[in-house]
């Protein structure tokens, strides 16, 4: 396997994000962290990573935004949120309380929203990092084209590296011709740690209505159905670069986010399954 | 909230695929409020990975009791628990019923199973009230013994005319509110398809009186965080006009008041 058995310790450097352990939340599942207090202490989580933010609010799409299918279940949320002014000034003062970093899930439209969202966090108190979103497949507007065309992503990637000097963390979609070359991209581009991988486009039909079930007719599939297609690109991503990958997809147990790391992630992101399980 | 280990006490099945399950949850019966949820984690489902939200049929004595009919995989599931096995759940969740007010006379809608979610209110109602039982056919009445226990009225409609008035429940509610005495106020406690809501809310707004509807979506974590039971509602702005926004059924809701719901055309 690629990675040496750890010399002791849970702690990890990430990019210059320092965390005491490597399980973080995946972006989209774990609300603005507050949500989850109630029942989680977030000091014990390695990172948080917000639901994503765009310059302005964003309503989302209708509903049904989720279905559940075998093993998984697919949504089509469409990135509601209140915006980065909002998000600033009413959900980041709660986060800074606690002694675990925050990375922040940041989208756009245009590459002009991307410099403009990732230069709004430069010098912004309880900011550790920023995690790039050019892959959610859930926005007609340009999320998943960004992600899947070389020179959109690499525009898409410039633009928020000149804007800020905070860690800068790519998010890869699952379906891409080479999961190797587009890593290397982002490495090239100035990315500074890839996380591995989104949500897979996914549909599922009502056969009695004979219509699709999600409003928005396709949504991205995740849970432990997606785990070992996330894992191959763990393993093809961790060979074609030097930066840290976070590797996400499925991790219901420790058992997948150690294979995550012995595929070559640094780090792993807890996503769907934090609608299901909770501590005791 | 919180979450609690809960021991199932007992499985009753009431025939035509309804349950109900009995589970020893003394925090949560003690704490949960009319209208409110709890999210439970069905063991032993393997390929399913959402937690199933129920209302909270009955809380007493450190028991929880949930009524609900068998119809996918989780409830497939929990209809094999055995009295001993635990549960995962969370709860209690959302916002539910607010007491009814003592100058108003409660009266509860509630289509088919719904009515399990209306009981609580009942049970802890400053007045005794009424309620108006709609289904398609006698057997999906459930409950109604339960309010007759309470000593409240219970009128029945089925739209086959298997018990009760033949047709909607809202012809029932329709035969009641023409022959109320002049000074009642009815405050409306409504739970059911959202159609059932839908045509309550309209009665409120067209008498002027207050009805508040428990609705029901596709529910993910719970929790607020993840977005998927969202609902229209109307967000009055500062200048006197109208914006919409969206609020979360398990956070904000269930219940809302219907005139702030903005329904959806297929509602």
């Amino acid at each position: 396997m690629i990675n040496p058995p750890p010399s002791g310790g849970l702690a990890v450097n990430l990019a210059g994000i320092a965390m005491k352990n490597p399980v973080m939340s995946a972006s989209g599942t774990f609300g603005y962290g507050q949500e989850f207090a109630r029942i989680l202490d977030l000091n014990l989580m390695g990172a948080i990573v917000v639901k994503g933010i765009s310059p302005r609010p964003a309503s989302g799409n209708s509903t049904p935004r989720m279905v559940e299918t075998p093993a998984g279940l697919i949504n089509a949320i469409g990135l509601q949120n209140p915006g980065c002014d909002t998000f600033i000034a009413e959900y980041l003062p709660f986060l800074r309380q606690f002694q675990t970093p925050t990375i922040v899930n940041i989208w756009g439209t245009t590459l002009a929203d991307y410099a403009e969202i990732a230069g709004r966090f430069e010098g912004v108190p309880g900011v550790h990092g920023l995690e790039l979103n050019i892959s959610c497949p859930n926005i007609k507007a340009g999320g998943m084209a960004f992600g899947i065309q070389p020179d959109m992503a690499r525009q898409a990637i410039k633009a928020a590296r000149r804007a800020t000097r905070l860690p800068l963390i790519v998010k890869l979609p699952p379906h891409l011709f080479s999961i190797a070359e587009f890593a290397r991209l982002a490495e090239d581009n100035g990315a500074d740690a890839l996380s591995i991988t989104n949500s897979l486009p996914a549909m599922a039909v009502d056969i009695e209505q004979r219509r699709p079930i999600l409003a928005n007719i396709t949504g991205g599939l995740t849970g432990p159905a997606i785990h070992p297609v996330a894992l191959k690109l763990v393993w093809d991503a961790a060979k074609a670069v030097k930066i840290p990958i976070i590797g996400m997809g499925g991790i219901v147990s420790a058992r997948e986010a150690l294979a995550f790391i012995l595929a070559g992630a640094t780090a792993v992101a807890v996503g769907t399954a934090s609608f299901t399980d909770s501590p005791r | 909230m919180l979450t609690e280990i809960t021991p199932v006490v007992r499985q009753q099945g009431l025939g035509h695929d309804y349950y109900l399950l009995t589970l020893h949850a003394p925090e949560i019966a003690r704490t949960v409020q009319p209208g409110q949820f709890v999210h439970l984690r069905v063991p032993g489902m393997e390929s399913g990975i959402l937690r199933r939200p129920f209302s909270v049929f009955k809380a007493e004595h450190d028991e929880l009791t949930l009524l609900y009919r068998v119809i996918g995989q989780g409830t497939n599931a929990m209809r094999r628990l055995q009295p001993g096995e635990e549960v995962n759940l969370l709860g209690p969740l959302g916002h539910g019923f607010p007491p009814i007010e003592q100058d108003k006379f409660p009266v509860l809608i509630a289509g088919g199973y719904g009515a399990a979610a209306l009981y609580l209110a009942a049970a802890r109602a400053a007045r005794r009230g009424m309620i108006c039982m709609g289904a398609s056919t006698a057997t999906d009445i459930l409950c109604s013994r339960d309010f007759q226990d309470l000593d409240w009225e219970v009128r029945l409609a089925t739209e086959d005319g298997t018990a009760g008035t033949r047709g909607l429940v809202t012809e029932v509610l329709d035969q009641w509110l023409a022959q109320r005495p002049e000074n009642c106020i009815p405050e409306f406690l409504a739970c059911g398809p959202n159609g059932m809501l839908r045509a309550v809310s309209r009665r409120a707004q067209a008498g002027g009186w207050r009805a508040w509807v428990s609705l029901d979506r596709h529910m993910g974590c719970g929790m607020g965080a993840c977005l998927a039971c969202v609902q229209k509602v109307r967000k009055p702005k500062p200048d006197g006009s109208e914006e919409w926004q969206w609020v979360r059924l398990c956070t904000e809701g269930p219940v809302f008041e219907s005139r702030d719901i903005i329904w959806d055309e297929n509602d």
